[in-house]
Protein backbone atom coordinates (compact mmCIF):
# COMPACT_ATOMS: atom_id res chain seq x y z
CA UNK A 1 0.00 0.00 0.00
CA UNK A 2 1.47 3.36 -1.07
CA UNK A 3 0.47 6.58 0.62
CA UNK A 4 -1.86 7.41 -2.30
CA UNK A 5 -3.59 4.04 -2.43
CA UNK A 6 -7.26 3.63 -1.56
CA UNK A 7 -9.63 0.68 -1.37
CA UNK A 8 -12.68 0.85 -3.61
CA UNK A 9 -15.08 -2.00 -2.82
CA UNK A 10 -12.28 -4.46 -2.10
CA UNK A 11 -10.12 -3.52 -5.08
CA UNK A 12 -7.02 -1.50 -4.30
CA UNK A 13 -6.37 1.59 -6.40
CA UNK A 14 -2.80 2.94 -6.58
CA UNK A 15 -4.31 6.40 -6.16
CA UNK A 16 -7.83 7.86 -5.93
CA UNK A 17 -7.71 9.68 -9.31
CA UNK A 18 -10.26 8.39 -11.83
CA UNK A 19 -11.13 10.08 -15.16
CA UNK A 20 -14.91 10.32 -15.30
CA UNK A 21 -17.13 8.65 -17.87
CA UNK A 22 -17.71 10.60 -21.06
CA UNK A 23 -14.48 12.57 -20.83
CA UNK A 24 -11.97 9.78 -21.47
CA UNK A 25 -13.51 7.68 -24.24
CA UNK A 26 -12.46 4.05 -23.92
CA UNK A 27 -9.03 5.12 -22.72
CA UNK A 28 -6.77 4.23 -25.61
CA UNK A 29 -6.78 7.71 -27.14
CA UNK A 30 -5.34 9.18 -23.94
CA UNK A 31 -2.83 6.33 -23.90
CA UNK A 32 -1.26 7.98 -26.97
CA UNK A 33 -0.57 11.01 -24.75
CA UNK A 34 0.71 9.37 -21.55
CA UNK A 35 0.91 6.01 -19.83
CA UNK A 36 -2.61 5.73 -18.44
CA UNK A 37 -1.49 2.99 -16.03
CA UNK A 38 -0.59 5.85 -13.69
CA UNK A 39 -4.34 6.32 -13.05
CA UNK A 40 -6.19 4.72 -10.16
CA UNK A 41 -8.55 3.48 -12.86
CA UNK A 42 -10.99 5.24 -15.20
CA UNK A 43 -14.67 5.04 -16.04
CA UNK A 44 -15.28 4.38 -19.69
CA UNK A 45 -17.80 6.08 -21.98
CA UNK A 46 -21.42 5.43 -21.02
CA UNK A 47 -22.49 2.27 -22.82
CA UNK A 48 -25.98 1.21 -23.83
CA UNK A 49 -27.44 -1.97 -25.29
CA UNK A 50 -27.91 -0.50 -28.77
CA UNK A 51 -25.51 1.82 -30.60
CA UNK A 52 -26.48 5.46 -30.17
CA UNK A 53 -25.57 8.47 -32.31
CA UNK A 54 -26.71 10.86 -29.59
CA UNK A 55 -28.21 14.33 -29.90
CA UNK A 56 -28.04 16.74 -32.85
CA UNK A 57 -25.34 19.47 -32.87
CA UNK A 58 -24.50 21.82 -31.24
CA UNK A 59 -23.93 19.64 -28.22
CA UNK A 60 -21.48 21.89 -26.36
CA UNK A 61 -21.71 25.40 -24.91
CA UNK A 62 -19.38 27.56 -22.85
CA UNK A 63 -20.37 28.63 -19.33
CA UNK A 64 -18.66 30.69 -16.65
CA UNK A 65 -16.02 28.39 -15.15
CA UNK A 66 -17.53 25.43 -16.90
CA UNK A 67 -19.37 23.99 -19.86
CA UNK A 68 -22.69 22.54 -20.90
CA UNK A 69 -22.94 19.29 -22.81
CA UNK A 70 -25.85 17.50 -24.40
CA UNK A 71 -24.02 14.66 -26.14
CA UNK A 72 -26.83 12.21 -25.40
CA UNK A 73 -24.88 9.02 -24.72
CA UNK A 74 -23.23 8.55 -28.09
CA UNK A 75 -21.65 5.09 -28.00
CA UNK A 76 -21.22 2.09 -30.32
CA UNK A 77 -23.37 -0.25 -28.17
CA UNK A 78 -22.24 -2.90 -25.69
CA UNK A 79 -21.44 -5.60 -28.24
CA UNK A 80 -19.08 -3.35 -30.20
CA UNK A 81 -17.54 -2.17 -26.93
CA UNK A 82 -16.75 -5.75 -25.97
CA UNK A 83 -15.64 -6.75 -29.47
CA UNK A 84 -13.59 -3.66 -30.41
CA UNK A 85 -13.02 -1.14 -27.64
CA UNK A 86 -12.03 -3.43 -24.76
CA UNK A 87 -9.37 -5.33 -26.76
CA UNK A 88 -7.84 -1.98 -27.79
CA UNK A 89 -7.89 -0.88 -24.15
CA UNK A 90 -6.24 -4.14 -23.03
CA UNK A 91 -3.16 -3.21 -25.03
CA UNK A 92 -2.56 -0.03 -23.06
CA UNK A 93 -4.23 -0.49 -19.65
CA UNK A 94 -3.54 -3.42 -17.34
CA UNK A 95 -5.74 -2.39 -14.39
CA UNK A 96 -9.41 -3.16 -13.85
CA UNK A 97 -11.62 -0.50 -15.47
CA UNK A 98 -14.98 0.93 -14.39
CA UNK A 99 -17.67 0.03 -16.92
CA UNK A 100 -20.21 2.85 -17.15
CA UNK A 101 -23.69 1.67 -18.15
CA UNK A 102 -26.81 3.53 -19.24
CA UNK A 103 -30.25 2.43 -20.27
CA UNK A 104 -33.87 3.21 -20.87
CA UNK A 105 -35.51 0.47 -18.79
CA UNK A 106 -34.44 -1.85 -15.98
CA UNK A 107 -34.08 -4.94 -18.18
CA UNK A 108 -31.77 -3.03 -20.52
CA UNK A 109 -29.47 -1.99 -17.69
CA UNK A 110 -29.41 -5.59 -16.51
CA UNK A 111 -28.62 -6.97 -19.96
CA UNK A 112 -25.72 -4.57 -20.53
CA UNK A 113 -24.37 -5.22 -17.03
CA UNK A 114 -24.67 -8.97 -17.54
CA UNK A 115 -22.56 -8.77 -20.73
CA UNK A 116 -19.95 -6.53 -19.11
CA UNK A 117 -19.87 -8.65 -15.95
CA UNK A 118 -18.35 -11.41 -18.08
CA UNK A 119 -15.37 -9.22 -19.06
CA UNK A 120 -12.23 -9.76 -16.97
CA UNK A 121 -11.05 -6.21 -17.63
CA UNK A 122 -14.09 -4.81 -15.85
CA UNK A 123 -13.57 -4.27 -12.13
CA UNK A 124 -16.71 -2.33 -11.27
CA UNK A 125 -20.01 -1.48 -12.92
CA UNK A 126 -21.00 2.16 -12.66
CA UNK A 127 -24.70 2.52 -13.33
CA UNK A 128 -25.67 5.92 -14.71
CA UNK A 129 -29.15 6.79 -13.51
CA UNK A 130 -28.44 10.47 -13.94
CA UNK A 131 -27.91 11.41 -17.59
CA UNK A 132 -29.83 14.67 -18.10
CA UNK A 133 -29.60 14.57 -21.91
CA UNK A 134 -31.79 11.65 -22.95
CA UNK A 135 -35.53 11.36 -22.92
CA UNK A 136 -37.13 8.46 -21.07
CA UNK A 137 -34.62 6.67 -18.86
CA UNK A 138 -31.40 8.37 -17.89
CA UNK A 139 -31.93 10.92 -15.16
CA UNK A 140 -35.56 9.97 -14.61
CA UNK A 141 -34.34 6.80 -12.84
CA UNK A 142 -32.16 8.79 -10.51
CA UNK A 143 -34.70 11.31 -9.30
CA UNK A 144 -37.00 8.90 -7.48
CA UNK A 145 -35.82 6.60 -4.63
CA UNK A 146 -38.12 3.74 -5.68
CA UNK A 147 -36.91 3.62 -9.28
CA UNK A 148 -33.29 4.08 -8.24
CA UNK A 149 -33.68 1.05 -5.98
CA UNK A 150 -35.37 -0.94 -8.74
CA UNK A 151 -32.47 -0.36 -11.16
CA UNK A 152 -29.98 -1.20 -8.41
CA UNK A 153 -31.70 -4.52 -7.69
CA UNK A 154 -31.97 -5.36 -11.40
CA UNK A 155 -28.23 -4.86 -11.86
CA UNK A 156 -27.17 -6.55 -8.62
CA UNK A 157 -29.11 -9.65 -9.69
CA UNK A 158 -26.87 -10.19 -12.73
CA UNK A 159 -23.37 -9.40 -11.43
CA UNK A 160 -20.96 -10.29 -8.68
CA UNK A 161 -18.84 -7.23 -9.41
CA UNK A 162 -19.16 -4.15 -7.24
CA UNK A 163 -22.00 -1.91 -8.41
CA UNK A 164 -21.56 1.86 -8.22
CA UNK A 165 -24.75 3.88 -8.64
CA UNK A 166 -24.08 7.26 -10.28
CA UNK A 167 -26.51 9.86 -8.98
CA UNK A 168 -27.96 13.06 -10.32
CA UNK A 169 -27.70 16.35 -8.44
CA UNK A 170 -31.00 17.46 -10.01
CA UNK A 171 -33.04 16.32 -7.01
CA UNK A 172 -34.49 17.83 -3.86
CA UNK A 173 -33.14 15.21 -1.47
CA UNK A 174 -29.96 13.46 -2.63
CA UNK A 175 -29.66 11.53 0.64
CA UNK A 176 -32.96 9.68 0.15
CA UNK A 177 -31.84 8.48 -3.32
CA UNK A 178 -28.44 7.36 -2.01
CA UNK A 179 -30.02 5.50 0.90
CA UNK A 180 -32.48 3.77 -1.43
CA UNK A 181 -29.57 2.56 -3.58
CA UNK A 182 -27.64 1.36 -0.51
CA UNK A 183 -30.67 -0.49 0.83
CA UNK A 184 -31.15 -2.13 -2.59
CA UNK A 185 -27.61 -3.51 -2.45
CA UNK A 186 -25.40 -0.88 -4.13
CA UNK A 187 -21.71 -1.29 -3.27
CA UNK A 188 -20.82 2.37 -3.80
CA UNK A 189 -22.26 5.71 -4.86
CA UNK A 190 -20.73 8.17 -7.31
CA UNK A 191 -21.90 11.76 -7.50
CA UNK A 192 -22.50 14.24 -8.96
CA UNK A 193 -23.47 13.91 -12.60
CA UNK A 194 -24.03 17.23 -14.38
CA UNK A 195 -26.52 19.90 -13.36
CA UNK A 196 -29.29 20.66 -15.82
CA UNK A 197 -28.74 24.06 -17.42
CA UNK A 198 -28.98 26.06 -20.63
CA UNK A 199 -27.59 29.03 -22.60
CA UNK A 200 -29.12 31.23 -25.30
CA UNK A 201 -27.61 32.75 -28.42
CA UNK A 202 -28.56 36.43 -28.16
CA UNK A 203 -28.39 36.92 -31.93
CA UNK A 204 -30.88 34.20 -32.78
CA UNK A 205 -32.60 34.20 -29.35
CA UNK A 206 -32.56 30.42 -29.55
CA UNK A 207 -30.97 28.01 -27.07
CA UNK A 208 -27.35 27.32 -28.08
CA UNK A 209 -27.74 23.58 -27.61
CA UNK A 210 -29.85 21.75 -30.19
CA UNK A 211 -31.24 19.75 -27.25
CA UNK A 212 -32.20 23.11 -25.65
CA UNK A 213 -30.87 22.00 -22.24
CA UNK A 214 -27.67 20.27 -21.22
CA UNK A 215 -25.56 19.27 -18.25
CA UNK A 216 -23.32 21.82 -16.52
CA UNK A 217 -19.89 20.66 -15.39
CA UNK A 218 -16.53 22.19 -14.56
CA UNK A 219 -15.24 24.24 -11.60
CA UNK A 220 -18.59 26.09 -11.34
CA UNK A 221 -20.23 22.99 -9.86
CA UNK A 222 -17.44 22.00 -7.44
CA UNK A 223 -19.00 23.50 -4.27
CA UNK A 224 -22.32 21.80 -5.05
CA UNK A 225 -20.56 18.47 -5.57
CA UNK A 226 -18.68 18.87 -2.28
CA UNK A 227 -21.88 19.60 -0.41
CA UNK A 228 -23.66 16.56 -1.85
CA UNK A 229 -20.69 14.24 -1.28
CA UNK A 230 -20.52 15.48 2.31
CA UNK A 231 -24.26 14.92 2.86
CA UNK A 232 -24.32 11.46 1.27
CA UNK A 233 -21.08 10.14 2.78
CA UNK A 234 -22.37 10.96 6.23
CA UNK A 235 -25.68 9.19 5.55
CA UNK A 236 -24.54 5.88 4.00
CA UNK A 237 -22.00 3.21 5.00
CA UNK A 238 -20.85 2.35 1.45
CA UNK A 239 -18.01 4.28 -0.24
CA UNK A 240 -18.74 7.48 -2.11
CA UNK A 241 -16.82 8.53 -5.23
CA UNK A 242 -16.82 12.31 -5.47
CA UNK A 243 -16.91 14.17 -8.76
CA UNK A 244 -17.98 17.51 -10.13
CA UNK A 245 -15.57 20.26 -11.13
CA UNK A 246 -12.44 18.66 -9.66
CA UNK A 247 -9.48 20.32 -11.41
CA UNK A 248 -6.44 20.17 -9.13
CA UNK A 249 -4.67 18.07 -6.49
CA UNK A 250 -6.10 20.34 -3.81
CA UNK A 251 -9.60 19.74 -5.20
CA UNK A 252 -8.98 15.99 -4.85
CA UNK A 253 -7.89 16.46 -1.25
CA UNK A 254 -10.91 18.68 -0.56
CA UNK A 255 -13.31 16.16 -2.11
CA UNK A 256 -11.88 13.38 0.08
CA UNK A 257 -12.08 15.63 3.11
CA UNK A 258 -15.80 15.97 2.34
CA UNK A 259 -16.07 12.19 2.59
CA UNK A 260 -15.11 10.73 -0.78
CA UNK A 261 -13.16 7.46 -0.95
CA UNK A 262 -12.00 8.19 -4.50
CA UNK A 263 -12.38 11.11 -6.89
CA UNK A 264 -13.38 11.35 -10.53
CA UNK A 265 -12.21 14.08 -12.87
CA UNK A 266 -14.42 14.96 -15.82
CA UNK A 267 -14.59 18.25 -17.69
CA UNK A 268 -11.00 19.15 -16.78
CA UNK A 269 -9.75 16.32 -19.06
CA UNK A 270 -11.36 18.08 -22.01
CA UNK A 271 -9.49 21.31 -21.39
CA UNK A 272 -6.20 19.83 -20.20
CA UNK A 273 -5.74 16.28 -21.50
CA UNK A 274 -2.77 15.67 -19.17
CA UNK A 275 -4.48 16.85 -16.00
CA UNK A 276 -5.02 13.46 -14.31
CA UNK A 277 -1.37 12.49 -14.78
CA UNK A 278 -0.26 15.88 -13.49
CA UNK A 279 -2.55 15.77 -10.43
CA UNK A 280 -1.26 12.32 -9.49
CA UNK A 281 2.33 13.51 -9.72
CA UNK A 282 1.82 16.51 -7.42
CA UNK A 283 -0.46 14.80 -4.87
CA UNK A 284 2.38 13.59 -2.58
CA UNK A 285 3.78 17.12 -2.31
CA UNK A 286 0.35 18.52 -1.53
CA UNK A 287 -0.19 15.85 1.15
CA UNK A 288 3.15 16.87 2.66
CA UNK A 289 2.04 20.48 2.57
CA UNK A 290 -1.06 19.68 4.62
CA UNK A 291 0.74 17.23 6.89
CA UNK A 292 -1.23 14.21 5.69
CA UNK A 293 0.55 10.84 5.71
CA UNK A 294 -1.85 8.62 3.76
CA UNK A 295 -4.50 10.01 1.45
CA UNK A 296 -7.04 7.44 2.64
CA UNK A 297 -6.85 9.03 6.12
CA UNK A 298 -8.72 11.99 4.64
CA UNK A 299 -11.94 10.17 3.85
CA UNK A 300 -14.60 11.33 6.24
CA UNK A 301 -11.99 13.23 8.21
CA UNK A 302 -13.65 16.62 8.04
CA UNK A 303 -14.12 18.30 11.37
CA UNK B 1 0.67 8.91 -40.03
CA UNK B 2 0.75 12.27 -38.25
CA UNK B 3 2.30 12.93 -34.88
CA UNK B 4 0.32 12.87 -31.67
CA UNK B 5 -0.95 16.20 -30.42
CA UNK B 6 1.15 18.28 -28.08
CA UNK B 7 0.35 20.76 -25.33
CA UNK B 8 2.86 23.61 -25.39
CA UNK B 9 3.23 27.22 -24.29
CA UNK B 10 3.57 29.63 -27.21
CA UNK B 11 4.68 33.25 -27.33
CA UNK B 12 2.65 35.76 -29.30
CA UNK B 13 4.93 37.40 -31.89
CA UNK B 14 2.33 39.05 -34.11
CA UNK B 15 -1.32 40.09 -33.78
CA UNK B 16 -2.14 42.49 -36.61
CA UNK B 17 -5.42 43.53 -38.18
CA UNK B 18 -5.77 42.58 -41.85
CA UNK B 19 -9.25 44.07 -42.29
CA UNK B 20 -11.77 45.70 -39.95
CA UNK B 21 -12.64 42.32 -38.53
CA UNK B 22 -9.91 39.82 -39.44
CA UNK B 23 -6.48 39.56 -37.80
CA UNK B 24 -3.32 37.56 -38.26
CA UNK B 25 -1.85 35.87 -35.20
CA UNK B 26 1.61 34.35 -35.09
CA UNK B 27 2.72 32.18 -32.20
CA UNK B 28 6.27 31.00 -31.55
CA UNK B 29 7.05 27.67 -29.90
CA UNK B 30 7.26 23.94 -30.54
CA UNK B 31 5.38 23.39 -33.81
CA UNK B 32 6.57 19.81 -34.33
CA UNK B 33 3.07 18.33 -33.99
CA UNK B 34 1.69 20.56 -36.77
CA UNK B 35 2.41 18.42 -39.81
CA UNK B 36 -0.48 18.60 -42.30
CA UNK B 37 -2.30 21.59 -43.86
CA UNK B 38 -5.89 21.62 -42.65
CA UNK B 39 -5.00 20.66 -39.09
CA UNK B 40 -6.05 22.97 -36.28
CA UNK B 41 -4.96 24.08 -32.82
CA UNK B 42 -6.93 24.63 -29.59
CA UNK B 43 -5.99 27.82 -27.78
CA UNK B 44 -6.66 28.40 -24.09
CA UNK B 45 -7.90 31.94 -23.62
CA UNK B 46 -7.81 33.45 -20.15
CA UNK B 47 -11.27 33.94 -18.70
CA UNK B 48 -12.87 31.21 -20.81
CA UNK B 49 -13.25 27.57 -19.84
CA UNK B 50 -13.17 25.70 -23.13
CA UNK B 51 -10.31 26.11 -25.58
CA UNK B 52 -11.04 27.75 -28.95
CA UNK B 53 -10.16 26.06 -32.24
CA UNK B 54 -8.26 27.81 -35.08
CA UNK B 55 -7.04 26.25 -38.29
CA UNK B 56 -3.37 26.66 -39.13
CA UNK B 57 -2.73 29.10 -41.99
CA UNK B 58 1.01 28.53 -42.22
CA UNK B 59 3.98 27.30 -40.23
CA UNK B 60 7.74 27.55 -40.33
CA UNK B 61 10.49 26.08 -38.15
CA UNK B 62 9.44 27.69 -34.89
CA UNK B 63 6.11 29.45 -35.37
CA UNK B 64 2.68 29.12 -36.87
CA UNK B 65 0.10 31.55 -38.23
CA UNK B 66 -3.64 31.75 -37.66
CA UNK B 67 -6.12 34.07 -39.38
CA UNK B 68 -9.12 34.80 -37.20
CA UNK B 69 -12.29 36.80 -37.39
CA UNK B 70 -13.70 38.61 -34.35
CA UNK B 71 -16.87 36.61 -33.85
CA UNK B 72 -17.34 36.26 -30.11
CA UNK B 73 -16.00 36.21 -26.58
CA UNK B 74 -12.86 34.21 -27.39
CA UNK B 75 -11.68 36.17 -30.40
CA UNK B 76 -12.55 39.47 -28.68
CA UNK B 77 -10.07 38.63 -25.92
CA UNK B 78 -7.50 37.27 -28.39
CA UNK B 79 -7.75 40.53 -30.33
CA UNK B 80 -6.47 42.52 -27.33
CA UNK B 81 -3.47 40.28 -26.64
CA UNK B 82 -0.09 41.94 -27.00
CA UNK B 83 3.33 40.92 -28.31
CA UNK B 84 5.05 38.59 -25.86
CA UNK B 85 1.83 37.18 -24.34
CA UNK B 86 1.99 33.49 -23.47
CA UNK B 87 -0.68 31.09 -24.69
CA UNK B 88 -1.30 27.44 -23.81
CA UNK B 89 -2.03 25.63 -27.10
CA UNK B 90 -2.86 22.06 -28.12
CA UNK B 91 -1.27 21.48 -31.53
CA UNK B 92 -1.47 18.83 -34.21
CA UNK B 93 -5.25 18.32 -34.05
CA UNK B 94 -7.40 16.83 -36.79
CA UNK B 95 -6.58 14.93 -39.96
CA UNK B 96 -5.84 17.75 -42.42
CA UNK B 97 -6.08 17.69 -46.20
CA UNK B 98 -4.83 14.72 -48.20
CA UNK B 99 -2.35 16.32 -50.62
CA UNK B 100 -1.74 13.09 -52.55
CA UNK B 101 -5.18 12.61 -54.05
CA UNK B 102 -5.58 15.78 -56.05
CA UNK B 103 -4.41 15.41 -59.64
CA UNK B 104 -2.28 18.14 -61.21
CA UNK B 105 -4.60 21.18 -61.19
CA UNK B 106 -6.42 21.39 -57.86
CA UNK B 107 -8.77 24.29 -57.15
CA UNK B 108 -8.55 25.78 -53.64
CA UNK B 109 -11.88 27.38 -52.70
CA UNK B 110 -12.09 29.56 -49.61
CA UNK B 111 -14.77 31.81 -48.15
CA UNK B 112 -13.85 34.47 -45.58
CA UNK B 113 -11.48 33.11 -42.90
CA UNK B 114 -11.99 29.72 -44.57
CA UNK B 115 -9.14 30.71 -46.88
CA UNK B 116 -6.75 30.30 -43.93
CA UNK B 117 -5.80 26.58 -44.20
CA UNK B 118 -5.65 26.85 -48.00
CA UNK B 119 -2.55 29.05 -47.84
CA UNK B 120 -0.27 26.40 -46.34
CA UNK B 121 -2.02 23.81 -48.53
CA UNK B 122 -1.14 25.86 -51.63
CA UNK B 123 2.51 25.94 -50.58
CA UNK B 124 2.55 22.18 -49.99
CA UNK B 125 0.92 21.49 -53.36
CA UNK B 126 3.43 23.75 -55.12
CA UNK B 127 6.26 21.86 -53.42
CA UNK B 128 4.97 18.60 -54.83
CA UNK B 129 4.84 19.99 -58.37
CA UNK B 130 1.12 20.68 -58.60
CA UNK B 131 -0.42 23.77 -60.18
CA UNK B 132 -3.12 24.94 -57.76
CA UNK B 133 -5.55 27.79 -58.43
CA UNK B 134 -6.89 29.84 -55.53
CA UNK B 135 -10.51 30.99 -55.58
CA UNK B 136 -11.19 33.29 -52.65
CA UNK B 137 -14.64 34.64 -51.85
CA UNK B 138 -15.50 37.70 -49.74
CA UNK B 139 -18.49 39.98 -49.19
CA UNK B 140 -16.97 43.31 -50.25
CA UNK B 141 -13.60 44.77 -51.33
CA UNK B 142 -13.05 45.95 -47.73
CA UNK B 143 -13.25 42.36 -46.49
CA UNK B 144 -10.54 41.03 -48.81
CA UNK B 145 -7.35 39.76 -47.14
CA UNK B 146 -4.46 37.50 -48.13
CA UNK B 147 -5.07 37.98 -51.86
CA UNK B 148 -1.53 39.39 -52.19
CA UNK B 149 -0.05 36.53 -50.17
CA UNK B 150 -1.68 33.93 -52.42
CA UNK B 151 -0.56 35.81 -55.54
CA UNK B 152 2.97 36.05 -54.16
CA UNK B 153 3.10 32.26 -54.22
CA UNK B 154 2.90 32.61 -57.98
CA UNK B 155 -0.41 30.82 -58.34
CA UNK B 156 -3.44 31.93 -60.29
CA UNK B 157 -5.65 33.71 -57.74
CA UNK B 158 -9.28 34.61 -58.41
CA UNK B 159 -11.16 36.98 -56.08
CA UNK B 160 -14.94 37.15 -55.91
CA UNK B 161 -17.01 39.59 -53.89
CA UNK B 162 -20.73 39.33 -53.31
CA UNK B 163 -21.25 43.00 -54.23
CA UNK B 164 -18.75 43.08 -57.10
CA UNK B 165 -16.59 45.77 -55.47
CA UNK B 166 -13.47 43.72 -56.22
CA UNK B 167 -12.79 40.87 -58.61
CA UNK B 168 -15.69 38.91 -60.00
CA UNK B 169 -19.18 39.78 -58.77
CA UNK B 170 -21.03 37.01 -56.98
CA UNK B 171 -20.13 33.87 -55.04
CA UNK B 172 -17.19 31.52 -55.57
CA UNK B 173 -19.43 29.20 -57.57
CA UNK B 174 -19.51 31.86 -60.34
CA UNK B 175 -15.82 31.17 -60.98
CA UNK B 176 -15.91 27.37 -60.97
CA UNK B 177 -16.59 26.94 -64.68
CA UNK B 178 -13.09 25.92 -65.79
CA UNK B 179 -12.08 22.27 -65.37
CA UNK B 180 -9.82 21.29 -62.47
CA UNK B 181 -8.56 17.92 -61.26
CA UNK B 182 -10.22 18.32 -57.85
CA UNK B 183 -11.13 20.92 -55.25
CA UNK B 184 -10.25 21.66 -51.65
CA UNK B 185 -12.76 23.89 -49.87
CA UNK B 186 -13.10 25.66 -46.54
CA UNK B 187 -15.66 28.30 -45.63
CA UNK B 188 -19.24 28.86 -44.54
CA UNK B 189 -21.53 25.82 -44.64
CA UNK B 190 -23.72 27.38 -47.37
CA UNK B 191 -20.65 27.93 -49.54
CA UNK B 192 -19.47 24.33 -49.11
CA UNK B 193 -22.91 23.04 -50.01
CA UNK B 194 -23.11 25.33 -53.06
CA UNK B 195 -19.64 24.27 -54.21
CA UNK B 196 -20.61 20.61 -54.10
CA UNK B 197 -23.81 21.39 -55.99
CA UNK B 198 -21.98 23.43 -58.64
CA UNK B 199 -19.42 20.82 -59.60
CA UNK B 200 -19.13 17.05 -59.78
CA UNK B 201 -15.32 17.02 -59.47
CA UNK B 202 -13.72 15.14 -56.56
CA UNK B 203 -13.29 17.29 -53.48
CA UNK B 204 -12.23 17.55 -49.87
CA UNK B 205 -14.02 19.91 -47.50
CA UNK B 206 -12.95 21.25 -44.13
CA UNK B 207 -15.98 21.41 -41.83
CA UNK B 208 -16.57 23.65 -38.84
CA UNK B 209 -18.59 22.45 -35.85
CA UNK B 210 -18.84 23.69 -32.29
CA UNK B 211 -16.31 21.58 -30.38
CA UNK B 212 -15.63 20.74 -26.78
CA UNK B 213 -12.19 19.21 -26.38
CA UNK B 214 -10.86 19.18 -29.97
CA UNK B 215 -9.12 15.82 -29.62
CA UNK B 216 -11.84 13.19 -29.74
CA UNK B 217 -12.73 12.74 -26.09
CA UNK B 218 -16.07 14.48 -25.55
CA UNK B 219 -18.07 13.45 -28.65
CA UNK B 220 -19.34 17.02 -28.85
CA UNK B 221 -18.81 17.45 -32.61
CA UNK B 222 -19.84 14.10 -34.09
CA UNK B 223 -21.65 14.16 -37.42
CA UNK B 224 -23.25 11.25 -39.26
CA UNK B 225 -21.49 10.54 -42.55
CA UNK B 226 -21.84 7.88 -45.22
CA UNK B 227 -19.05 6.07 -43.35
CA UNK B 228 -20.81 6.27 -39.99
CA UNK B 229 -20.40 8.71 -37.10
CA UNK B 230 -17.26 10.87 -37.36
CA UNK B 231 -15.83 13.33 -34.86
CA UNK B 232 -15.08 16.53 -36.76
CA UNK B 233 -12.13 17.17 -34.43
CA UNK B 234 -10.55 13.73 -34.83
CA UNK B 235 -11.65 11.94 -38.03
CA UNK B 236 -12.13 15.45 -39.54
CA UNK B 237 -12.20 18.36 -39.94
CA UNK B 238 -11.51 17.39 -43.58
CA UNK B 239 -14.01 14.99 -45.13
CA UNK B 240 -14.36 13.74 -48.69
CA UNK B 241 -17.39 15.19 -50.42
CA UNK B 242 -18.73 11.66 -50.86
CA UNK B 243 -18.77 11.16 -47.10
CA UNK B 244 -20.89 14.20 -46.32
CA UNK B 245 -24.64 13.90 -45.92
CA UNK B 246 -26.15 17.34 -46.54
CA UNK B 247 -29.22 17.99 -44.45
CA UNK B 248 -32.06 19.76 -46.24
Amino acid sequence: MGRLSVDLCGIELDNPVIPASGTFGYGYEFAELYDINCLGTFSFKGTTLQPRYGNPLPRIAEAKAGMLNAVGLQNPGVEAVIREELPKLAKCFRKPVIANVSGFFAEEYAEVCCLLDAQNQVGWLEVNISCPNVHGGGMSFGTDPETAAEITRAVKAVTTKPVIMKLSPNVTDIVSIARACEDAGADAISLINTLLGMRFDLTTRRPILANDTGGLSGPAVFPIALRMVWQVSHAVRIPVIGLGGVSSADDVIEMMTAGATAVQIGAANLVDPFICRDIISVLPARLDHYGIENISDLTGGSR
Amino acid sequence: MHKTMKQEIFELIENTALTGNVSRLRLRGDVSAITVPGQFVQVQIEGLYLRRPFSVCDRDENSFTVLYENVGAGTDILHTMAFGSKLDVLTGLGNGFDVCRCGDTPLLIGGGTGISPLYWLAKKLLNTGKAPTALLGFNTADDVFYADEFEALGIHTIITTADGSRGLKGFVTEAMKLPHSCFYACGPEEMLRAVCKASPMPGQLSLDRRMGCGFGACMGCTVITRNGPMRICKEGPVLDREEIIWED
